[in-house]
Order: C-alpha cells, then structure tokens, then sequence
C-alpha cells in the first residue's frame, strides 16, 4: 500500500455566512476574503504539516493545483513541492498535478517536475490532470471542446522531451517548437511515474491501460460512491487484457480523520468537516462543467460532474453521521476507521490512497493528533494488503539510494588553512 | 421548412430550406434554429431561404476538424459553394452574424447583401458581453428576451423538465452545440474582427434590440463605425432574441436590402 498525506490548503477563514452571501467559493470568490498577511502562517503551518506526514513514515506527501479557489490556496503546486523537496527525508513527493493543458509551453512542466525530481533525489510522482472545468475553462480560459486534445499534445510533448536524449523540433497544433531539448532531465527512468485524475471517462481508462499510468479517482463523495466508477475501471482493464489488475494501477481520495473514539473524532473533528462540506464546496453550479469540456460519452454514461452536490439540498443537509455512514468520510477510532479503510481498499481495488487528513479550518494540532493515530495505529495494520503485488514498483517513485537534503553544507566554517589543506 | 443534407470537405451539414424569392442564407446563433422556428417561416414568405445548422447542432454530426474562426469561416463558405448559391442575401443572427460579418470580410467581393442582427464578434472592457457558457438554464430568459417572462414560456414550451432523461438530453445538446460554439465564443467572443470589418463591401444592415442583456447596443456602434455605408435599425422593446420578439421589424429591415 502506498499512503499519500494530501493537503488541499482551504482557506480557513471563510466567514460563517459564506454560503449565504457568495455565490461561489470558485473563479468568482470574493478576494476581500483574502488576507495574504493572514496567509503567511497558514502557509507555513500547511507546509509543516506535510513536512510532519513525512516523518512518521506516510509515503508520500501530495499537493495539487487550484486557481481562484477558496479551498486550495495552490495555484502552483510545484512551489510547494519544491519546498518538501527540500524539507522531506523519504516520503515520495505526490504532485496531482500540474494540468498541463495550461503551462505554455508545457516543456514548462517536463522541466519544473525534473527540477523536482533532481531536488528531491527521484522522488517525483508526476500527476497529469485535464484540470477543472473551473481551473481550466473558466479561470484559465481554455475553449472546453479542445482542451482535451491540448492535453492530450502536451501531453505527448512532455514525455517526448522527458525521453529523448537529443534536441527534435515539435510541430504540434497547439505548440510549435523548433528546438526541445529539456535541461535539467529526470533521474528516474525513462521517467517519473505518472498518476492520471479522472472522472469515470472510458477514453481516460485506456489512456491509463495503455500507457501504464495509475488511474486516480479524485473524488469527496467517499468510497461508497466510487464504486461502480472503479468497476468500469476494473471492468475496462479486463476487457483491454491488460497484463494484471495491480491494485496500483489505480488511486483514491478520501477524507479521513482518527480519534480515540468515534465520539471523540466527531467532537473534535465535526465543525471542520461541516466547514469543508458546506463552505469549501459552495460551488456556483453554473461552473462545474463548460459546455464541451466533457466528452459526449462521458455524459451519456451518466458520470456528471464530482462538484455537482448530492441530491436532494446538496450537503448542507448531511449530519456528520449521514457524512460517516454514507461513506463522504472515514472516521473514528483507529478500530473503526481500519474497517473502513480494509473495505475502501478491497472494495475498490486500489493500492494507492491519497489521505485527505486536513480537513478545511482544521487547526494544525488536531490534524496532527489525527495524523499521528493514523500512522502509528492504522497504516501498519493495512500494509500488506496485497501481498501478491508486493513487488509492484511501476508506478511509484524509484530514488537514489544515497540523498541529500538540506543541511549538506560543510559543518565547520571554512578557512583560509582548512581550504589550503582540503585543496592542496 | 425542409431538413436537408448536403455534403461538404469536414461533414455532411444539415440545413433547412423554404419560401420563393431570392435567395437568403440564414446562419443561427449559438442557441441554434429549428424547422419550427417562426424566424425562419416569416423570412420564407418573400425569400428561399437555407439555414444550414452549424456541426454539431441539432442532428447534425460534429465536425472536429473546424477549430477556430477562419475555419468557422471558410466551412460555411463551403456550405453555400455546395449549395450551389451564388451571392445570396447573407443574414447572421448573434453568433451567426459574427460568422456572417466574417464571411464577408474575408471575401468582401462575393457578399452584395448583408444582415447582422446584434452579431456578436466586438469586445470592450466597459461593456462586458454576459458569459452564456455559465449561466443556468433558469438564468437565461433574463438575459435574452426583453419580456423575460414571455421568453421563459418560449423557451420551455414543447419541453418535459420533470422527465428524467431531459436534463441527460439537454447536457448532451449543451456540449454539442454550445461545445462548438465555444470554438469562436469562449471565453470572450471577439476572434479580431474589428480588424478585418473594413473589408466588408456588402450593403449591410445592422439590427438591434433596445433591450439587448447580452450583446448591449453599444456595439451596434462598433459594427456601423466598422462597416462603411451600414445602416442601424434600432428596435424597441425587444432584446437579444429580437428575431422572435419583434420578428415583422426584423424582417422589414432585411427588406431594405433589395
């Protein structure tokens, strides 16, 4: 199994009326309700709190990329990640991702993510999403009928540039470029392993199939809901005669929050979930899905949009234990939430899990207390899920075995005598 | 109105034809037509008059191949050679007009007639055009009719909205039709135009309601300043849907044409 901490970096300080006086916490936000003073210690906790993920053994740490979003504060994850690249001993560093249909040119991303790579000693997993209809059509402003075959280019771009070892020119529709030729270039080989968000599209199943790519399902409906979308995937792996069904070939997202007791994790946690649910997912309905954005099949296959609200006054009617029983959110004692988490992971087949474990206003000692009793008390007993797979190494990161962080200064000052006898 | 097929270089395209006159070409705006369309039936009185669907409307098939505006262009030029149409009277409404505006700028020696009815194509920071490709469906009518009501009612007539298939039919039109339109609207719809309208040689008439939420009458400014010779007809109590709300004006301003 392969743990990723995930922090999406809500803003905490949306106001108690948020729902009421704003239409939507996406593209049109009220930026009033940023306090960039305010987001130099969020930041910084966020960034600790990753840091923190990797010392007590999680394997990896994730970030992702948002624009004009109260509940993700990162635009450009890769600054992010290079700050954990630099911070971090071991944790693989989980960038879902850069959505390289807006980097121009994305020979932009094939450097950024080797830079990444490079930093961090090949710990690199390189996330490639379409992006949002939100991010991507409405913030950035890509025409939602072609953005997928823009993707789809940069994303043939990138690994051309990842991959070969001499300049080549590359005349794309989108991209015109006479001379490739990416400096610096990734240290894992032929390169990083991509993960692939989607959203129940067949087109991106095989995308996935045939490339090797890990499909992540990315989703804050829980795992209950992800269950015929993940069928369809198995399903299509089948159909495709894929070599294997790997459990890593495929990812999932999931809020999860551990206490001593049940009744602990919903006194101490309830407020957060309630303000992640009901203020962080305000999202005006009109945005969810540019016209075009998604493929004809994919609508007739009935997979609408992850950000259209449940049925029936969305979740503004969801208590915390409809949240829990219905599967939004894993949470509990380490007892209850390693249940869960056993049914989750066979339940979906999945390998990868991508750990939602700050939850909107969380405060950073409740999110460490969760965190910890989840390293120590429920990640061990899920480890070796699937023994058979156990060697499955392709589609996570492959470091050097002998890194440097920070701190690779020489201890001692150097001096006129030390530099003569060192360079004598 | 007749539902026809005729073939051209990206896909077979679909158009209605009707009336006796001469002829007129009619190219649709961004919510398309129909052979119901009381538009199309009142221009069919003294014209023959095609309307070719844009790929990817009503039945027609999609056409990836047409990307941006030129292609939007030169593929409705297509349509008319296949046609077999020689200078017909060119009309355009919203979306269509900037088609239309196009087509005759880029072939300013083949267009003698023309009608824009508030065509979109023009952008100024202080009259922001209202971005159709996030409105709701409830949010519509406002924006498009002068009698919000009265649009409303004409909007959903014929519709079944408590149907469980109408919203799954409806997101697959929006993405069909809309996702094409996209092409030359999304985000802002302005491809240039305004340097390309001197081109125009066509008489040209420039049509707009008073009323208009969407493409405000400012722009009809813009197109007249644009186009030389272009005469506006202004008309009142009639927003971007003047072609239903006030379809007799329309009608008599296109007869200026000759």
């Amino acid at each position: 199994m392969k743990f990723t901490w995930f922090n999406l970096m809500p803003w905490p300080y949306l106001p108690d009326d948020f729902r009421e006086k704003n239409r939507s916490v996406w593209v049109d936000i009220d930026q009033r309700l940023f306090d960039p003073a305010k987001s130099h210690e969020v930041y910084n906790t966020y960034m600790d709190l990753l840091e923190y993920a990797d010392t007590l053994g999680f394997d990896g740490v994730g970030v992702n990329e948002h624009h004009q979003n109260g509940y993700g504060i990162m635009p450009s994850p890769n600054i992010i990640a290079a700050g954990l690249a630099r911070r971090t001993k071991n944790a693989a560093i989980v960038v879902l991702g850069n959505s390289i249909a807006l980097y121009n040119p994305p020979v932009r991303v094939a450097e950024e993510f080797a830079m990444l790579d490079c930093i961090s000693g090949g710990r690199l997993v390189a996330g490639f999403p379409v992006g949002t209809s939100m991010d991507t059509n409405y913030c950035y402003g890509q025409i939602p009928s072609l953005t997928r075959e823009k993707y789809q280019e940069a994303h043939d771009l990138i690994i051309k540039a990842w991959t070969t070892r001499d300049p080549f020119a590359w005349n794309g529709r989108y991209n015109k470029l006479r001379h490739v030729n990416i400096w610096p270039r990734p240290i894992q080989q032929p390169h990083p392993p991509v993960l692939i968000p989607g959203g129940g599209s067949v087109e991106t199943y095989d995308f996935c199939i045939d490339n090797t790519y890990s499909y992540s399902y990315l989703s804050f409906s829980g795992y209950l809901r992800a269950k015929a979308l993940m069928q369809g995937y198995w399903d299509r792996v089948e159909e495709r005669g894929a070599p294997d069904k790997s459990p890593y070939r495929a990812g999932f997202a999931q809020t999860i929050l551990v206490a001593e007791t049940d009744e602990e994790a919903e006194r101490l946690y309830s407020e957060h979930v309630s303000y992640f649910y009901n203020r962080c997912l305000h999202v005006y309905p009109g945005f969810a899905d540019a016209p075009g954005y998604r493929t004809i099949k994919t609508i007739q296959s009935g997979a609408l949009s992850q950000y259209a609200p449940p049925k029936g006054g969305g979740y503004t009617e969801l208590t915390w234990k409809d949240l829990v029983e219905q599967g939004h959110i894993i949470a509990g004692s380490p007892e209850t939430v390693r249940q869960r988490m056993e049914d989750l992971i066979k339940g979906l087949n999945v390998g990868n899990i991508f750990c939602l474990m700050h939850v909107g206003n969380m405060p950073a000692d409740k999110c460490m207390y969760s965190t910890r009793l989840f390293a120590e008390k429920v990640m061990p007993k899920l480890r070796n899920m699937f023994p058979d797979f156990a060697d499955d190494d392709r589609f996570w990161a492959k470091p050097l075995e002998n890194r440097v962080t920070s701190g690779s200064l020489p201890g001692e000052f150097p001096t006129s005598a030390s530099l003569a006898k060192t360079y004598a | 109105m007749e539902l026809k097929t005729v073939q051209t270089r990206h896909v077979p395209v679909r158009y209605f034809e009707g009336g006796t006159g001469p002829d007129l070409v009619y190219l649709h705006g961004a919510g398309g037509v129909t052979a119901e369309d009381p538009f199309l039936a009142a221009l069919a009185a003294n014209h023959h008059v095609y309307a070719p669907l844009i790929p990817g409307y009503g039945d027609s098939e999609e056409a990836p191949t047409i990307r941006d505006m030129l292609d939007f262009t030169l593929h409705t030029w297509d349509v008319i050679e296949a046609l077999g149409l020689k200078d017909p009277i060119l009309v355009g409404h919203s979306m269509g007009g900037m088609i239309a505006a196009e087509m005759a700028a880029v072939a300013p020696n083949d267009v003698s007639r023309l009608a824009l009815i508030c065509p979109a194509g023009l952008w100024d920071d202080d009259h922001p055009i209202a971005d159709i490709f996030s409105l709701l469906p409830f949010e519509m009518p406002q924006i498009l009719f002068h009698d919000a009501v009265a649009g409303a009612a004409m909007m959903t007539a014929g519709r079944n909205v408590e149907d469980p298939n109408f919203l799954q039919t409806y997101l697959v039109n929006n993405a069909r039709q809309l996702g094409m339109a996209g092409r030359i609207l999304f985000p802002i719809p302005e491809r240039g135009l305004v340097d390309r309208l001197y081109r125009v040689k066509a008489k040209t008439v420039i049509v707009w309601g008073d009323s208009d939420r969407l493409v405000p009458p400012f722009y009809a400014h813009g197109f007249k300043k644009g186009i030389a010779g272009s005469e506006l007809v202004s008309i009142p109590e009639a927003g971007h849907m003047v072609i239903v709300e006030k379809t007799p004006a329309v009608v008599e301003a296109i007869g200026r044409l000759g």
